[in-house]
């Protein structure tokens, strides 16, 4: 972790990601007005003491909705990571440890996977379902395992055949045993930057999919949807557009660089250079 | 060669068998089956289009029968007709008992989808080699921070954001760039060179935000892999034997560096393809990504399996391809040493 902090590009992104979830965690005490309370007396009103980021069409206080909005975000990226990286570690570390039939089984599951246009999986399953809050996390979840099963396999059989995991195997430890033990701790690193990678990218499907009218439904704030409702009024109140935009870009910029500085650091091939 | 063609060309067989069950397991996702989900978010869907769709996909029938008609849907490409744009024809054109041929709607759409990305792909490789090259020649300077700040920046700004951004900066204000659709009005009038020049002002947009993601991805990639291959002993034994350093670059190194790059313009083609939901959706652009999302709108399901299979054999006949020119540039590969 020192190694990571010393990374000023790391750090950086470690202050973003910090202060947002902190600004998302203290939403409620922090905001000035209510997220969905309509005001037909400050309609499109630009930004100003009184509303930070200006209101919108509703004349709802736009930095309210960025507030709760993040909250959304946020939840929808750990909670579609967490889906993805579930199935990334038992998948993978199945195919890792026991190899054979099973391996090829898993890896050609995840070769169809990733031959079929994500986005387009994942507007398609919307179709069949409704677009809820829940069902997008899902779907992102189930639909971006396929790297992290990858990466789990891949570190599983570089270790499986390591001394210490022979001779925990020799002294008698039973499989589970060698993967909760010996295999997933050491396979750790790699799994939490491409983790932390997810969430970056989890936030800019979420945020395009509410952007498209099929992500997190009105009146529930996101930043994808009050970008919507932006491209409305895009000519009168740039406000409306630029902030969440903004908002998206600094959060999924926070991820990339502490991802990217965490797997730096503890990767002896690009530390080297 | 030919060995190694036929291997990869059966290695598709699964992938094909696995893409049919994934698009036939979505089929069933909905609670109920999919004609009670058409009639919930349709208040307008009929009973008669309920029964179309039930005969569509024979959904009386068992199970298994039902998969297999699907397999031989797929394997026929026909994919019936939609049922918001009076009864088109989803793949491919047909022809009425007069004579009147209707054309298809993917086989509308799909080639304003592959212009769109082989312009994007012409605007990586123009752009991104150079980036990539001067990236890592210059490792650690002020142009490789730059670059640096430009590839991350690149891969977290949201598109459909800068889109709009660019839209409205360009199209809006400063009316330098029409902001939708392929032709200005008038556009029939006017000889093939303006027309030409017409279509492509549109498309500038477009091509930019499909193709910036992929740029940033493609020169962060040259840049690593040019600084992996500069390490290498034979990089030194070329210095060392008195190559101009204009050689070891571009003759040694960059070769090298380059080659892995055919693999990685295989596997963006999904997410080029995917990606063209919201360029085209935003512009306004009759493409593949249109025709998809006002599918998902309107829950017209013959058009988006259609869609959805078409877009998966597109990206298998990518990695094909992505995987024969490797074969074809790497004689290690097509003798197997790299299997």
């Amino acid at each position: 972790m020192n190694k990571v902090l010393h990374n000023p590009l790391a750090l950086i992104g470690f202050v973003i990601i910090a202060g947002i979830l902190f600004l998302a965690l203290i939403a409620p005490l922090i905001a000035p007005y209510d997220p969905d309370a309509i005001n037909v007396k400050a309609i499109l009103l630009s930004p100003s003491a009184n509303h930070l980021m200006g209101t919108d069409g509703l004349g709802r206080d736009v930095f309210t909705r960025m507030l709760y909005g993040s909250r959304i975000s946020l939840m929808v990226g750990f909670v579609a990571v967490g889906i993805a990286t579930a199935i990334g570690i038992i998948l993978g570390a199945i195919a890792g440890f026991y190899r054979g039939w099973v391996d090829t089984v898993i890896m050609r599951v995840v070769d169809v996977m990733l031959s079929i246009p994500t986005f387009f999986l994942i507007l398609a399953v919307i179709a069949f379902l409704t677009p809820s809050i829940w069902n997008i996390m899902i779907v992102i979840g189930l639909t971006s395992w396929m790297g992290v099963t990858r990466l789990v396999r891949a570190e599983f059989l570089s270790l499986r055949n390591r001394e210490f995991v022979l001779a925990a195997q020799a002294l008698g430890a039973k499989d589970a045993r060698l993967i909760f033990t010996h295999l997933l701790p050491n396979s750790l690193t790699p799994i939490i930057v491409s983790s932390i990678l997810g969430i970056a990218s989890a936030v800019l499907v979420e945020s395009g999919l509410s952007f498209l009218g099929l992500g997190v439904q009105a009146p529930q704030a996101s930043w994808g949807n009050i970008l919507t409702d932006g491209k409305e009024y895009i000519q009168f109140a740039w406000w409306l557009s630029l902030f969440p935009g903004l908002a998206i870009l600094i959060t999924v910029l926070g991820y990339n660089l502490f991802g990217d500085g965490l797997r730096d650091a503890y990767n002896p091939r690009t530390s080297q250079h | 060669m030919l060995k190694y063609l036929l291997k990869r060309f059966f290695w598709m067989i699964p992938l094909i068998i696995g893409i049919s069950l994934i698009s036939f397991l979505i089929m069933h996702l909905a609670p109920g089956d999919i004609t009670t989900s058409e009639a919930s978010f349709n208040p307008k869907a009929s009973e008669e289009s309920r029964q179309k769709l039930r005969e569509l996909y024979s959904l009386d029938k068992p199970v298994i029968v039902q998969y297999g008609l699907w397999v031989k849907r797929m394997a026929t490409l026909d994919f019936g007709t939609s049922f918001a744009s009076h009864q088109r024809p989803v793949f491919w054109q047909t022809k009425d008992k007069d004579g009147n041929i209707t054309l298809g709607m993917i086989q509308e759409a799909l080639p304003i989808t592959l212009l769109i990305n082989v312009l994007s792909l012409i605007l990586i490789i123009a752009v991104a080699l150079p980036l990539g090259v001067i990236s890592a020649l210059k490792q650690n300077q002020l142009a490789d921070r730059g670059i640096t700040l430009f590839v991350f920046i690149s891969f977290a700004i949201p598109g459909f954001w800068l889109a709009l951004m660019l839209m409205y900066w360009t199209g809006v204000q400063h009316a330098w760039l029409p902001i939708s659709g392929l032709e200005s009005m008038g556009h029939e009038h006017l000889t093939w060179f303006y027309r030409t020049i017409d279509t492509l002002k549109h498309l500038v947009l477009p091509v930019f935000i499909s193709g910036l993601t992929g740029l940033a991805g493609i020169s962060l990639f040259v840049r690593n892999g040019m600084l992996e291959v500069l390490h290498q002993d034979y990089i030194t034994t070329a210095r060392a034997k008195g190559l101009k350093e204009n050689r070891v670059v571009y003759g040694h190194a960059l070769r090298n560096a380059l080659l892995p790059l055919i693999t990685i313009f295989g596997l963006s083609i999904p997410g080029l393809i995917g990606g063209s939901v919201i360029a085209e959706s935003i512009f306004a652009i009759p493409g593949m990504g249109k025709l998809f999302y006002d599918a998902v709108l309107m829950r017209d399901f013959p058009v988006i399996m259609g869609i959805l299979t078409i877009g998966s054999v597109l990206t298998l006949i990518g990695n094909l391809l992505a995987d024969l020119s490797y074969a074809w540039a790497d004689p290690r590969v097509r003798r197997g040493v790299m299997q």
